[in-house]
Parts: structure tokens; sequence; C-alpha cells
């Protein structure tokens, strides 16, 4: 499954974040951290911010850190930010004619399988694999 | 229910002692496990209706009764109330599978969730399928089942190797 730039982002830089919500990272900390502009990434999370998942603090030592519910939020939640919804998608040549209904069912099958794998991950899910990963 | 335990050649085993908060289930360390009873019938089928929206008394009288290499659980408070259940069974060589230990239901009252009755049962099972020498422990989830799919990722489960498939049969 290809993510865009900017959802990859939103995931790592809500992920880094709820790592520690008490812990404050300006968009600097965590562009070096992934290794992309700070400008891409001040605009993901702005998107992030919309969302209720972070906050930013103003003035010297300010910066972002996490305000969801890690045990809520799932890869899904930021993923809808970013991604357009399947159903959303413009009508594209050929999904009127009996192959493209078909082949559309299909790409429903794998969109649908792929949103339940998403919903079912919360932060703190991914975050414990991660820690566990990292303590092998 | 007491649950006749064999060993891997089908022999049975000797009586082990129920399963209980020390099998692993640090979280919920007020609640308690122990073997399906027939008396926990009415509460059995009581949380299903609740849940499902269904009453199954036929289906559940027949789930109570002992089978070979299948774990009924109950979790309890420690002041004996009834706050949830899940079956466990041992099956080998379906799907060209080797042993493993399927999760067929678990259920947790709604009123008693966020408690780790889940988590303490899921781990009752697991350690059931790992003294019976069964080293990988599945389950079927409905897709579009958000919580208890994220339940089941959040205690380690990832998808398998298989895929469920399905067609409605014409008349």
């Amino acid at each position: 499954m290809k993510l865009q730039m900017a959802t990859r982002l939103g995931l790592y830089a809500a992920l880094e974040l709820a790592r520690d919500p008490t812990r404050q990272l300006s968009a600097t900390d965590l562009s070096e951290r992934f290794a992309v502009s700070t400008n891409h990434l001040a605009k993901v999370l702005r998107e992030l911010g919309r969302a209720g998942l972070v906050e930013a603090e103003r003035g010297a030592g300010g910066g972002y850190r996490f305000c969801g519910n890690p045990r809520r939020t799932t890869l899904m939640d930021i993923v809808a930010l970013f991604e357009e919804s399947p159903g959303d998608r413009a009508a594209e040549p050929g999904d009127g004619t009996d192959v493209g209904r078909a082949l559309g069912r299909v790409l429903a099958e794998v969109d649908e399988i792929a949103e339940a794998t998403l919903r079912s991950v919360t932060l703190e899910t991914l975050l414990k694999h991660a820690h566990r990963n990292r303590a092998r | 229910m007491a649950v006749e335990k064999r060993d891997r050649g089908g022999r049975p085993k000797s009586p082990r002692k129920p399963a209980s908060v020390a099998d692993g289930a640090r979280e919920a360390a007020a609640i308690h496990l122990r073997d399906v009873a027939t008396t926990d019938l009415p509460a059995i089928v009581d949380l299903d209706r609740r849940l499902t929206g269904e009453a199954k008394p036929a289906y559940w009288k027949a789930g109570v009764a002992p089978q070979a290499d299948r774990f009924f659980l109950v979790a309890e408070t420690m002041g004996g109330v009834f706050a949830g259940f899940a079956i466990g069974e041992i099956r080998a060589w379906e799907f060209g599978s080797p042993p493993v230990g399927w999760v067929f239901a678990i259920q947790v009252d709604p009123d008693r969730r966020q408690a780790g009755v889940g988590t303490a049962l899921l781990e009752g099972l697991c350690a059931r399928f790992r003294a019976a020498g069964v080293g990988l422990v599945r389950t079927m989830v409905n897709r579009r089942d958000h919580l208890i799919l994220a339940f089941f990722r959040a205690q380690g489960m990832t998808a398998g190797p298989s895929l469920e498939l399905e067609m409605e049969l014409q008349p």
C-alpha cells in the first residue's frame, strides 16, 4: 500500500509525539528526525492540530505535543486526514462497463481490508510493538 | 465445565488447577478465571443476547458441555460476579494447518470493559493452549467490527496467512 508523503509524515509525527505526550518537539526537531523539510512537516503538523491531535506551544522552548488519546486514535484517523476517501474518488473512464464494475468490486474489497487494518491499530498498539521490536 | 485435557497423543492428562490471574493477566488483578459450569448458562445466554441482540439458549447449552481440546473459561470478579467468558479450542490440520489454538468467542460485560477482563480471558486461553503444547493462537473477526479487531491487535495479534472467502448460494 502506497501512502502519500504527507500521510507518512502525519503518522510519524503523531506517533513520535504520542510516545510521550508531556514532551514538546519543534517542527525542526521532527523534520531532522525524519530527514524532511521543515516547511513540509509544518503543514502536516497544522493538519494534525486542526484535527485536535497535536497542539502548539508558542515561545522559547515551545513546540508541538500530542493531545489526543493514543488508546482511541487509530492509524486510519490520521490516514483519513491526508488521503482521499475511496468514496470520494472521481469516476474514471471504463467504470460503467461490466469489466469496470467487476474491477471496482475487487478494488473496493482491497480498500475495505486496508481500512479495517488501519482502523484496528491504535497509536498505543503500534508504539507498544515498536518498543518491543527495539527491545529485541 | 470439567474439560478433559489430553496430551498430544490424545491421552487424558491429569487435571490442572483452574486458570487464574497468575496466568499472566497482570492488568486484571481483580479478575478470577475458572472453567465454565452449567450454572453459568443463564449469565452466558444473557450476556450474548445483550451483545448480539439474539438469545441462543440451545446453542449455549450445547456449548458448555465438555469437549476434548476445548476450553470454556469464565471471568468473574473476586466477589464472584460474572464478568465475561471465552471459548478456545485446539484444532489440527484444518486448512492444512498444524495444531493451533482457535479463539471462538470472547465476550465481556459492557459494564466491565476497560478493566482487563478481555485481556485476562485471552491470556487464560493462551496459557491453556501453551500448556497443551500449542504455540500459535488464531481467531476470525468481522472486518467491520473495529472494536474487537482493535482488542486483538492490542494483544499483539496480526493478520495470519489465510483469507476467508465466501459466496452466496443461488437457489
